[in-house]
């Protein structure tokens, strides 16, 4: 069968239903919609808010199960406050739950209550690029041996091919620190760091990884990431950086996977 | 990491065949990657098959589909879609769909399912399996839709009857008169979820014993089992949700064996998503059901020596 001609929702006969009974599954200040009822005339009021609950608690737990670092830093009350704000003010447009909360670390550096922590934001933003890394497509990472196979002169002019997991994001706090300890389950003791730190997420084989980088390194690679040649990255991230080492970079990328392809620049 | 062994060049080729495991008769439970590693050094578990929610697979790469290739590799598979938003007025998404048929085309497993119900209005996503009035108009567009999935999965499609909260004052036709109706225009089966129906007959006031009565059961092509739980409705009556966050309750095994002493051994599946037990108890709750397919077979086959002799 084919695609039918079809009237917009809430026109078409017995299409209301959606139209009728969306509202006030994010607004807990609706009433219950009159097409409803239970049974021999009972009231619906607690039926509706079975489905409301339902949706809203599934969201939130969606939410959390991106962002567990940020649940455990804020307390888990804290995280369901923040996620049902959330919720309700951007709920899901996909039917893939792993592309939910792409909006989140934004909402995050908004909301409110959480402005006393300031890195809250950059820590969501590592863990959902750490997500899409989890489910990025596969590739074999570059190998060292492909590399080493170029002769030294070529180096400076070959562009990388990133692996599809490879996410770098920038943070201008300890970002890095404060998520790697709060994604393990030891105690959390205090962070003495107040830097600025640069986060490489791969997925070389099926586990993610996410390294935080040295000065200057994360330039590198994101000069690499987008098609700079291997001079032009390591040039820009010397004059930004006196400590930048090159050699310990490209040891950096290999070890990481975070490169799938080499070819000559142009 | 090199248990799960990913065989991505037969995989580009379009070479990957699994092996063409058998499902009739076998009861099965809800394939949760916590259980993986339990799972493959499980020597006991060597029969039962696994059913996984479609949309987990939907990206792209990694350990997900690592995962569902080394249990498809073992086991029958159930591939079950939570989000199609078949009961919905809206036309389904082309996307989605698209990602579906792939999924049946990849894991080839041997069930597939959907429900009857909706989740997406307009661009919203509102991840629930919400409830659709039954009346000509829905019984059409909901025809309209399976149509359109079987046509792009080349297959037969199992819907699965839902759990129920509320009616629709503008239903004019019985949830089992619907399915009925469905199950002839599309040729589809049937998932029957023995939980929803009793879940949805405590809500509702009706016997799960007469719905079972009018639903088509013939047509059934696997069984849903789940736990639920208990809440109130407005006047302080019972009302039950399914939670799938426990154990098979004792009044839907036996409505279950009710269903199978009928029906014969239908491939079976315990479903259990949240509050996940380690896998010896969810298997545990798989073997209940195993014991029962496996009491009826025997039964079924003395019938048929009997009808022959």
């Amino acid at each position: 069968m084919h695609t039918l001609e079809r009237e917009p929702a809430g026109t078409a006969s017995g299409a209301g239903y959606c139209r009728d009974f969306t509202p006030g599954l994010l607004d807990p200040a609706r009433k219950t919609p009159a097409l409803v009822t239970g049974p021999n005339g009972k009231a619906a009021d607690k039926r509706f808010n079975v489905y409301r609950n339902n949706v809203t608690v599934s969201l939130i737990n969606a939410l959390a199960a991106v962002y567990p670092a940020v649940m455990r830093i804020t307390g888990e009350p804290f995280f369901r406050a923040m996620a049902r704000f959330h919720v309700r003010e951007t709920p899901p447009t996909s039917p893939l739950l792993f592309e939910y909360g792409r909006d989140f670390p934004d909402f995050i550096e908004r909301y409110e209550y959480a402005q006393s922590m300031p890195w809250l934001a950059d820590v969501a933003r590592i863990e959902r690029g750490w997500l899409d890394a989890y489910h990025a497509a596969d590739a074999a990472a570059l190998s060292p041996t492909e590399l080493a196979a170029v002769p030294p002169d070529r180096l400076g002019d070959l562009v990388f091919e990133a692996h599809p997991a490879t996410r770098i994001l920038h943070s201008g706090y300890p970002a890095v620190t404060i998520f790697s300890v709060n994604r393990a389950s030891d105690p959390v003791g205090p962070i003495e760091t107040t830097v600025a730190e640069s986060a490489l997420v791969t997925r070389p084989m099926l586990e993610v990884e996410v390294r935080r980088l040295a000065p200057g390194v994360g330039l590198f690679l994101g000069g690499l990431m987008a098609g700079e040649t291997m001079a032009s990255a390591a040039a820009a991230a010397g004059e930004a950086n006196a400590d930048f080492d090159l050699a310990a970079a490209i040891r950096v990328m290999l070890e990481a996977g975070a490169f799938a392809a080499i070819r000559r620049g142009e | 990491m090199p248990v799960l062994a990913i065989h991505t060049q037969s995989r580009v080729s379009g070479d990957l065949r699994f092996p063409a495991h058998r499902i009739e008769g076998l009861a099965g439970t809800s394939f949760k990657h916590e259980h993986l590693s339990s799972i493959l050094v499980d020597e006991e578990q060597n029969r039962g098959f696994f059913e996984v929610h479609a949309e987990n697979y939907m990206g792209a790469g990694g350990a997900p589909h690592a995962a569902l290739t080394r249990i498809r590799e073992d086991h029958p598979v159930s591939l079950h879609g939570v989000c199609m938003s078949i009961g919905g007025p809206q036309p389904l998404d082309k996307t989605h769909l698209a990602r579906f048929a792939a999924l049946v085309e990849r894991y080839e497993p041997q069930l597939v399912s959907e429900h009857l119900a909706w989740s997406t209005h307009s661009t919203t996503y509102y991840n629930d399996l919400l409830p659709l009035p039954y009346t000509e108009a829905t019984l059409q567009r909901v025809a309209e839709h399976i149509d359109e999935v079987q046509e792009i999965i080349r297959r037969p499609l199992l819907l699965e009857n839902p759990s129920t909260y509320l009616l629709f004052r503008e239903s004019t036709m019985s949830e089992t008169a619907f399915i009925r109706e469905i199950v002839k225009r599309t040729g589809c089966g049937l998932l029957l979820d023995v939980n929803n129906v009793f879940v949805s007959a405590t809500n509702h006031g009706f016997s799960a014993l007469d719905y079972l009565a009018d639903y088509p059961l013939d047509h059934v092509g696997e069984i849903h089992l789940a736990g639920h739980a208990a809440q109130e409705d407005d006047e302080g009556d019972l009302l039950l949700i399914d939670s799938h966050d426990g154990p098979v309750a004792d009044a839907v095994w036996k409505l279950f064996e009710i269903v199978i002493g009928r029906c014969g051994p239908i491939p079976t599946l315990v479903e259990w998503d949240s509050a996940i037990p380690e896998w010896p108890v969810l298997k545990a709750e798989a073997k209940a059901a195993q014991a029962i397919l496996d009491r009826h077979a025997a039964a079924f086959r003395r019938e048929r020596l009997n009808a022959h002799a």
